[in-house]
């Protein structure tokens, strides 16, 4: 289905409205495979809705999402195809807690991916040691830390062998010192080659990761480059003056 | 209801026996003085005075394991309405809303008693049944529109992102709801249907006046032969009284034992 050199995530004109508001206005940008796109930007500033438009849990109002040539937006599309190939790690983790950290990996395995329990425990337990945390894998999420709840997330995330992975602020409900093992993990996964779209405000991430960071502000891409050229040389006002704020 | 330090958001529903907690040392203690009192009140009554009471004591047990099957019959069905109309009424497809949603306002509208009478003379033109399944189906029928409200309110309880986590990772709405949103709504809702069971076991008593051989009617039906209407009805209150004390009890327990879980 796909055309090989088309970008993994295209974004075509995207628009979408709250009511009145405006929450983004012709919004652009494509990811191609193996790329790493973070986008910040102040709160209120649609980066968050973008992200969420991508894998079809916010509608856009006008505009066209594909992933991997799958149009998000038209009705006919099975949504539910394209979430299995893009992954999708929440701010406040949305782990199941009434299962515990290894069902939480195996659900969606059997459910979705028709595996069966062995071939899908055996998977998660992979992943389970690659973030760091097999031996929580028959605890409850509520006796896990918030930077082990996340690690898992991203585990479970990653159990459906996605294409992608879209990060929606997936440090910002962490206490300080759990953020880095959290980083450690999304940085481990950049290396090998995972297609990532972040959106934090972790500005050190961004520089050491991204291929290319996006600024948003008032539902608008403000800036777009490298972060060499974004934390460096800014063009804009709206950008210097954020960055003269968090840095 | 007293307060039991449950972690999600307690849902009040004001019907029912008051289920003793033992965080509420008053009504904990009201509770063993009411149960142990009236178990030794009937032990009195039967033996101290067996002219006048110990032929009640053996006509009416038939129509407690009537009141029973009825009881637990129409609780079984009311859950099985009430989930497929609290579904509904969280559709977003607005005729299975409409639908579901109608249900409810019209039930809760009609006074229980007057619906009974309805669905079992509407239903006994149409179809032939035994009276019995026809008064479980129009207890369930009522009580399903409650419960509906219950799972809703249950259901919405649960965080969004549970929804949200789920239909990322591949699943259909369907799946989710089966496989995330459900088991944990059940445990929302467990505390208020257990307050329904025991409210419909009083209310089941209301089925005496159609042909069901329930505890109340045993009861009418051995008073009006004797005349004894005072030791006759005193017997059926303080059986209804120990069923709906022992369920509560029952229930409390099990609430605790959920809790306990995680």
């Amino acid at each position: 289905m796909k055309v090989d050199n088309s970008p993994m995530i295209e974004v075509c004109g995207v628009s979408k409205f709250f009511g009145s508001f405006q929450a983004l206005s012709d919004i652009s940008f494509n990811v191609s495979d193996g790329e790493k796109v973070v986008i910040i930007g102040p709160s209120g500033s649609g980066k968050s809705t973008i992200l969420r438009s991508i894998n079809g849990l916010e509608t856009i109002d006008r505009g066209r999402i594909s992933v991997h040539g799958m149009d998000v937006s038209l009705p006919k599309t099975d949504i539910c195809k394209v979430r299995e190939e893009v992954g999708m790690v929440f701010q406040s983790f949305n782990l199941f807690p009434h299962k515990t950290v290894l069902e939480n990996l195996t659900l969606a395995q059997t459910v979705v991916r028709k595996r069966s329990r062995k071939a899908a425990e055996e998977i998660a337990m992979g992943l389970l040691r690659k973030v760091n945390i097999a031996e929580k894998a028959h605890a409850y999420p509520a006796k896990l830390s918030g930077g082990q709840q996340q690690r898992v997330a991203i585990a479970r995330s990653l159990a459906m062998n996605p294409k992608a992975i879209l990060f929606d602020e997936p440090t910002s409900a962490l206490d300080p010192e759990m953020i880095g093992e959290v980083l450690d993990v999304m940085k481990n996964l950049a290396r090998e080659g995972m297609t990532m779209v972040v959106v934090t405000h972790e500005m050190g991430f961004a520089r050491e990761v991204a291929d290319r960071v996006i600024f948003m502000d008032h539902g608008k891409i403000v800036e777009e480059g490298t972060p060499e050229h974004f934390f460096t040389n800014p063009t804009h006002e709206r950008a210097k003056l954020f960055l003269s704020q968090i840095l | 209801m007293p307060d039991n330090k449950s972690t999600h958001t307690p849902i009040a529903v004001g019907d029912g026996a008051a289920i003793p907690h033992k965080s509420d040392v008053g009504l904990f203690t009201a509770w063993r003085i009411a149960f142990f009192g009236s178990i030794v009140l009937c032990l009195f009554l039967a033996f101290g005075r067996p002219d006048q009471y110990m032929a009640i004591f053996m006509f009416v047990p038939d129509g407690i394991w009537v009141t029973f099957k009825v009881t637990l019959g129409a609780i079984l069905l009311a859950i099985v309405f009430g989930l497929i109309a609290g579904l509904g009424r969280i559709s977003g497809n607005r005729f299975i809303n409409g639908t579901a949603s109608l249900y409810v306002e019209v039930i809760r509208g009609i006074p229980l008693l007057v619906q009974l009478f309805y669905i079992y003379y509407a239903l006994g033109r149409f179809i032939k049944i035994p009276d019995i399944l026809s008064a479980i189906i129009a207890m369930a029928f009522c009580y399903g529109a409650y419960m509906a409200e219950i799972f809703r309110a249950g259901i919405q309880s649960i965080p969004k992102g549970q929804m949200e986590a789920a239909l990322s990772l591949g699943m259909s709405r369907r799946q989710a709801m089966r496989q995330v949103i459900l088991p944990q709504a059940f445990k929302v809702v467990l505390p208020p249907i257990g307050n329904e069971f025991i409210a419909l076991l009083k209310d089941s008593s209301l089925v005496s006046i159609l042909a069901v051989s329930d505890l109340l009617r045993r009861g009418r039906e051995y008073a009006s032969e004797t005349f004894n209407y005072f030791e006759t009805y005193t017997v059926i209150a303080l059986i209804y009284l120990i069923m709906t004390l022992f369920f509560s009890k029952l229930i409390s327990i099990m609430e605790e034992r959920l809790n306990e879980g995680r």
